[in-house]
């Protein structure tokens, strides 16, 4: 008979994790019977092949890029902690959290947290910059067969240009910010609609104008 | 020594002799006599609300046993874990451009670096949560039905609920199952005898099959509803209907005859088989001939055109699935031109889990299970009759017959097919959203040329 999530997750570990992550109780159990549900050859680990193996994961164009986000450099297995702790960048901000000790570490669902999540997802080789290169292998998974090379080297060499500030015909970090900064809506509707919705949301790249002016001055 | 034996052995064989008896006219007087003439007693369903009203009371105690410790119980559907909107790749991208900028749409540029937002966002929802993985495992339940194999929750609560559990397990493993296994037993020899040895007139095989899988029935404690029955299937048409265990076969079995379709096995499994067509002609398949598909057609369609011969029984998603969602029709049943006649199957999941997942449990620790659950609840709905249309093709069809299934038996109506369960999804979806995004970048081009 299956055994069931929460009586192989101990107490203390879940109280780790809340602590990391910032996850409430609930929400790590209905985790972790995810990754159990995942993890078809119950090791404690998921590999490559058990993302895989989920159909509307296996047919996003930038598939196999999301799931290399989980795995720590140069390995092949991930197990909960490190699953929870990449999905806790998706965590959507709380307001309390805001005013919370400002010596403490950065929380991981924190807005740069999440635009550094973004940016790896183009950076492959880890150096901090987005190179022409790394920046077509992504539009080529994105397009597929549709767009020619030349098409497509057009766009690179736009997008380069009106990102890069600096000169070195890469994006940086900060540069990235502001290339896909928003001066948002405050009033945008869908994002207060979204704060309002519980549990855990996407839509976690809106970020309001304070919030920009913050990041201009990083620039 | 001897005469201190003796009464005490005495008494022994009497105790025996006489619950043997009583066991035995229980099973006669309440199992199979009910069988032979069809009624029912209605114990079942004092039976069905008591186990609801115990089941209540321990689902209360366990929420009011988390309350106590400040932790939230995990509800499965009404705490999601996140809440999707069902946009399309457009919309979204559009949005994410339009607040990303203030530069007014038309001047946008085609490609935006946070376009990556949305196929990462919906990359990791799918990994939180998905519509097909899901399907594959058993469905899990908002109330607890004092099996741990159900609970997510159960952690020591309260000395009265383990007492209840542990009286339940005992009356499940020690009274439940023994009940219950004689009679299958019984029937399952009896029906090979029956027909291997005699040729019978079509009506008195009729009669004898549905008493069969009528005890088959009592016998796993199973309530079943049967709704709409003036749309039972009728002689040349096909009846298909959703899967989600073997069980299905003799739910529907026992209220109508029908014509199977499978491979034949060896062993036992193929005594059956060739015995019951004896009896009545089912269609079996040699297991080279199933890969020809045009071989199994003609077989179907000669079948369904003697008139005289029963409706086939179909399972066209050609997998079990957990009955919390109808997936992908297979196409080949509907390409014959015959009658179909849609059937919903939907088991009540809080008496006891049907579904079959045979990556994990083999057959005989299948029926284990099915024989110590409390019981096997399930509705049974006949939907009116339903035709091929002028200008559809077999999968508009197919389509048409599960939307209308899944509507019926409140099951979520999935495109996905069920041989995800154990195969690679194919690569042409993956690059319909590429078009579709590829669209949306030259798209913007050539409406720059135009202007």
């Amino acid at each position: 008979m299956g055994s069931r999530a929460s009586t192989l997750l101990r107490e203390e570990e879940i109280e780790e994790i809340k602590k990391e992550t910032g996850f409430s109780h609930s929400q790590i159990t209905r985790l972790y019977s995810r990754f159990t549900s995942l993890d078809k050859g119950e090791n404690g680990t998921l590999s490559r092949e058990d993302f895989q193996r989920i159909p509307e994961l296996a047919i996003n164009p930038l598939g196999d890029r999301i799931i290399n986000a989980f795995f720590p450099e140069g390995e092949d297995q991930v197990n909960f902690r490190g699953f929870m702790r990449t999905l806790a960048h998706f965590r959507p901000i709380e307001d309390n959290e805001k005013n919370k000790n400002p010596t403490a570490s950065e929380p991981l669902n924190s807005r740069s947290n999440k635009l550094l999540f973004a940016f790896r997802l183009y950076d492959l080789d880890r150096d901090d910059k987005i190179s022409r290169d790394e920046l077509l292998q992504v539009l080529r998974m994105m397009v597929g067969v549709n767009i020619s090379d030349e098409q497509l080297g057009s766009i690179a060499d736009r997008t380069i240009q009106e990102a890069d500030t600096n000169g070195d015909s890469c994006i940086s970090f900060q540069e990235f910010i502001k290339a896909s900064l928003v001066e948002a809506n405050i009033n945008n509707t869908s994002f207060n609609h979204l704060t309002k919705k519980i549990k855990i949301l996407m839509g976690a790249f809106f970020i309001n104008a304070t919030e920009a002016n913050l990041l201009n001055k990083l620039a | 020594m001897e005469l201190f034996f003796n009464p005490f052995d005495n008494l022994l064989c009497i105790l025996l002799g006489i619950s043997f008896t009583v066991w035995f006219t229980l099973l006669l007087v309440f199992i199979i006599v009910p069988a032979i003439f069809g009624v029912s007693f209605g114990i079942r369903r004092l039976y069905m609300k008591t186990l609801l009203k115990i089941f209540e009371w321990a689902t209360l105690r366990i929420e009011r046993g988390a309350k106590e410790k400040n932790h939230h119980l995990y509800k499965p559907y009404s705490n999601a874990i996140i809440a999707r909107e069902p946009t399309s790749l457009e919309e979204e991208i559009k949005e994410i451009r339009r607040s990303g900028s203030n530069k007014d749409l038309d001047s946008a540029s085609e490609f935006e670096m946070s376009d990556i937002f949305y196929f990462a966002r919906r990359g990791v929802e799918s990994i939180m949560d998905d519509e097909v993985t899901k399907r594959f495992s058993a469905e899990e339940l908002e109330s607890w039905n004092l099996l741990t194999r159900s609970n997510n929750n159960f952690t020591y609560i309260s000395l009265r609920l383990t007492v209840l559990w542990g009286l339940g397990l005992l009356i499940r493993y020690g009274f439940l199952l023994p009940l219950r296994y004689e009679p299958s037993d019984l029937t399952e020899t009896a029906c090979c005898c029956i027909c291997f040895h005699y040729r019978m007139k079509n009506f008195l095989s009729e009669k004898v099959h549905l008493m069969c899988y009528r005890i088959c029935v009592r016998a796993l404690t199973a309530i079943i509803t049967y709704h709409d029955s003036e749309n039972k299937p009728k002689n040349g048409g096909i009846c298909v209907a959703n899967h989600t265990s073997p069980i299905d076969v003799i739910i529907l079995a026992s209220d109508g005859c029908y014509a199977m379709v499978g491979q034949i096995h060896g062993g036992l499994m193929g005594v059956i088989q060739r015995s019951m067509v004896k009896a009545c002609p089912h269609v079996w398949f040699e297991r080279s001939e199933v890969k020809d598909r045009h071989l199994v057609a003609k077989r179907l369609s000669d079948h369904v055109q003697d008139k005289s011969k029963l409706p086939i029984l179909i399972f066209p998603e050609g997998t079990c699935i957990n009955n919390t969602s109808v997936m992908m029709f297979k196409k080949g049943s509907f390409e014959i031109g015959a009658t179909v006649y849609p059937v919903a199957i939907k088991y009540d999941p809080r008496f006891g889990d049907a579904f079959w997942n045979s990556s994990k449990f083999g057959m005989v620790s299948y029926l284990l299970r099915m024989m110590s659950s409390w019981a096997i609840v399930c509705s049974v709905w006949y939907l009116p009759p339903m035709s091929r249309e002028e200008g559809e093709d077999a999968v508009q069809f197919a389509n048409r017959v599960k939307a209308a299934i899944a509507r019926q038996g409140g099951l979520v109506d999935l495109l996905w097919d069920g041989g995800l369960k154990r195969e690679k999804v194919k690569d042409t979806f993956k690059e319909e959203q590429q078009k579709l995004y590829s669209k949306m970048l030259v798209g913007t081009q050539e409406d720059r040329s135009r202007s």
